[in-house]
């Protein structure tokens, strides 16, 4: 089956076309990425146009849709969610959401014990720890001093963890292989994955503006 | 130019609407459907939009929304010919969901996208009421998030701004007002409600930016608010009890004098003879009835939508779409950017 793959949960604007085959294995067509943390809105359509266009593809013969669910910066999540919410919806085609992290680990399946990172801006990262290509704690957010003594075999992801290695965002073949289980059900709601609440107060009392 | 079907997608402060009209060959401009999501009531506690707060809620509303305009329509995806969306001015965050969504939906159906400005959808929004807008006309729009005389030569490009507010808008003094009297948010529809009943003249609040020497066509509402405050506030120094009817009448009578004495007295001197009253506060009834009473006495044709074409909505995005499109402008490129402080003379990008 023929899948588009998106992500904007990190600083990259990702959308891939790949061959998902009945063997359960996944080959990427065409790749269009740019890290750039603000242009997520700007640049998602075109890039997905661009990877169509290169795989010789229409939007008409795609199967399915894969988008990144986060965690991620608010903004620029939503924008990569929104966008394959309305491409599955004009083009009647199931939209499969899947952890950005489980995404970014679906490339390392063959590593004992692994830990993600991403940005999660304000000094922070976002995080998952896997064994065996399976998740076993996380998704959280921290800052990366509190993931330091974490031993693991490898850490892959955003480099404000020191240890970390390239890539710092999902691949669309990981993107499409964490999220092939699903393959074939009911997609799950497309609810992107904050971690973090709304930065809002509810008012206090009414300040007073003539002098008691 | 054969007949065409024109969505809109409207998501640029706390309502997610999308409206869909008929554009026919003779340029009449037909609704066919007209549906909002709000997240008004999530923003209630917190006394006014919370920015993050309504970008989660577009999310979630886009593609619902968007199945029960094609429900109400009677279409499907299918037949639109071309899509408009709001691109500012607006939230950054929440125009960026509308403007993500609409580029989807134009590159999946292979439609041109245009990118249009919210503040001249509200104008339009009156055309799909009282049919096309004469040659000239003033626009007043009021509104949580804007306060502005716009003076409109062409809606698919010519339009000027005469005056704003330099400070809040008149919506959003609604909204402080009736939190400093403890009505609920937003405070609109319960100051009007209280205001039926109260004294305008009972309480003389100040009319901002009317001396001699202020903008003429500049709009203030911070010191207002202010007034309001420090009456409420001596009173309850005073041990005396708070006349809620009153203050509700005597502060929305200052607001609806200042809107439509300068409002009238902007068409007098232009020589403007429409003006269009929109935006969320145009529902309020003492705005439009003495609006009404003035223009009368000027000889100023008065247009007010339906207080649901008013209020933020896709509809009045699909319908200054058929305008864009009915005027021949060249679609806006997929790379759209989203522009919070989009200025009114950009009518599309
Ligand atoms: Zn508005």
């Amino acid at each position: 089956m023929l899948v588009l793959a998106l992500d904007t949960a990190t600083p990259a604007v990702t959308a891939g076309v790949v061959d998902f085959d009945h063997e359960g294995l996944a080959r990427t067509l065409a790749t269009r990425v740019t890290i750039d943390a603000r242009a997520h809105g700007e640049l998602l359509t075109p890039h997905t146009k661009e990877a169509l266009a290169e795989a010789g593809l229409d939007f008409a013969d795609l199967d399915a849709v894969v988008c990144g669910s986060g965690p991620g910066p608010f903004t620029g999540l939503r924008a990569g969610m929104v966008t394959a919410a309305a491409l599955g919806q004009a083009l009647g085609k199931p939209v499969y959401p899947v952890s950005t992290l489980d995404a970014l680990a679906a490339d390392y399946a063959e590593v004992h014990r692994l830990l993600v990172v991403t940005d999660a801006r304000r000094k922070e990262v976002y995080w998952a720890r896997y064994e065996n290509g399976h998740r076993v704690e996380g998704p959280d957010v921290c800052k990366p001093a509190g993931l330091e003594d974490v031993e693991v075999d490898l850490v892959v992801g955003a480099e404000l963890l020191q240890r970390a290695v390239e890539p710092a965002s999902p691949s669309p073949n990981g993107l499409v292989m964490a999220a092939s289980p699903l393959f074939g059900r009911t997609p799950p709601p497309l609810t992107p994955l904050y971690l973090r609440r709304p930065d809002a107060v509810e008012p206090g009392a009414r300040k007073r503006v003539s002098r008691a | 130019m054969s007949e065409k079907i024109i969505l809109g997608i409207e998501s640029s402060c706390d309502e997610t609407g999308v409206g869909i009209v008929r554009l026919s060959e003779d340029g009449g401009i037909t609704l066919l459907a007209d549906q909002v999501a709000s997240s008004v009531d999530q923003h209630a506690r917190f006394g006014g939009v919370v920015p993050e707060v309504a970008s989660r809620a577009h999310l979630e509303a886009m593609t619902p929304t968007m199945e029960r305009a094609l429900d109400e329509a009677g279409l499907s995806l299918s037949n639109v010919d071309a899509i408009a969306v709001t691109c500012g001015p607006g939230l950054a965050g929440a125009l960026l969901v509308g403007v993500s969504a609409a580029k989807a939906y134009a590159a999946a159906l292979d439609v041109p996208l245009y990118g249009v400005n919210h503040l001249a959808g509200h104008v339009a929004a009156d055309t799909l009421q009282h049919g096309p807008l004469p040659a000239e006309c003033l626009a007043l729009l009021v509104s949580g998030g804007h306060t502005q005389l716009l003076k409109v030569e062409d809606l698919a490009g010519k339009i000027t701004e005469i005056g704003s507010t330099i400070d809040d808008a008149a919506g959003e003094a609604y909204d402080k007002v009736a939190r400093i009297i403890g009505l609920p948010y937003p405070g609109g529809p319960p100051i009007d409600k209280a205001a039926k009943q109260g004294d305008p003249d009972a309480i003389k609040f100040p009319r901002g930016l009317t001396g001699p020497r202020d903008p003429k066509f500049d709009f203030s509402f911070s010191g207002l608010k202010t007034a309001v405050a420090r009456w409420v506030e001596a009173q309850e120094a005073d041990g005396r009890p708070i006349p809620v009817d009153d203050v509700c009448a005597s502060f929305q009578e200052s607001v609806a004098d200042v809107l439509t004495a300068k409002a009238v007295r902007a068409a007098k001197e232009l020589g403007i003879g429409t003006l269009v009253i929109s935006g969320g506060v145009a529902a309020n009834s003492r705005l439009s009835g003495l609006a009404r009473e003035r223009c009368e006495e000027a000889g100023i044709e008065l247009r007010v939508p339906r207080p649901r074409l008013c209020t933020d909505n896709g509809a009045m995005i699909a319908a200054l779409g058929a305008h864009v499109v009915a005027a021949g402008v060249r679609p806006s490129s997929l790379e759209l950017p989203t522009d919070p402080g989009l200025p009114v003379d950009t009518v599309y990008v």
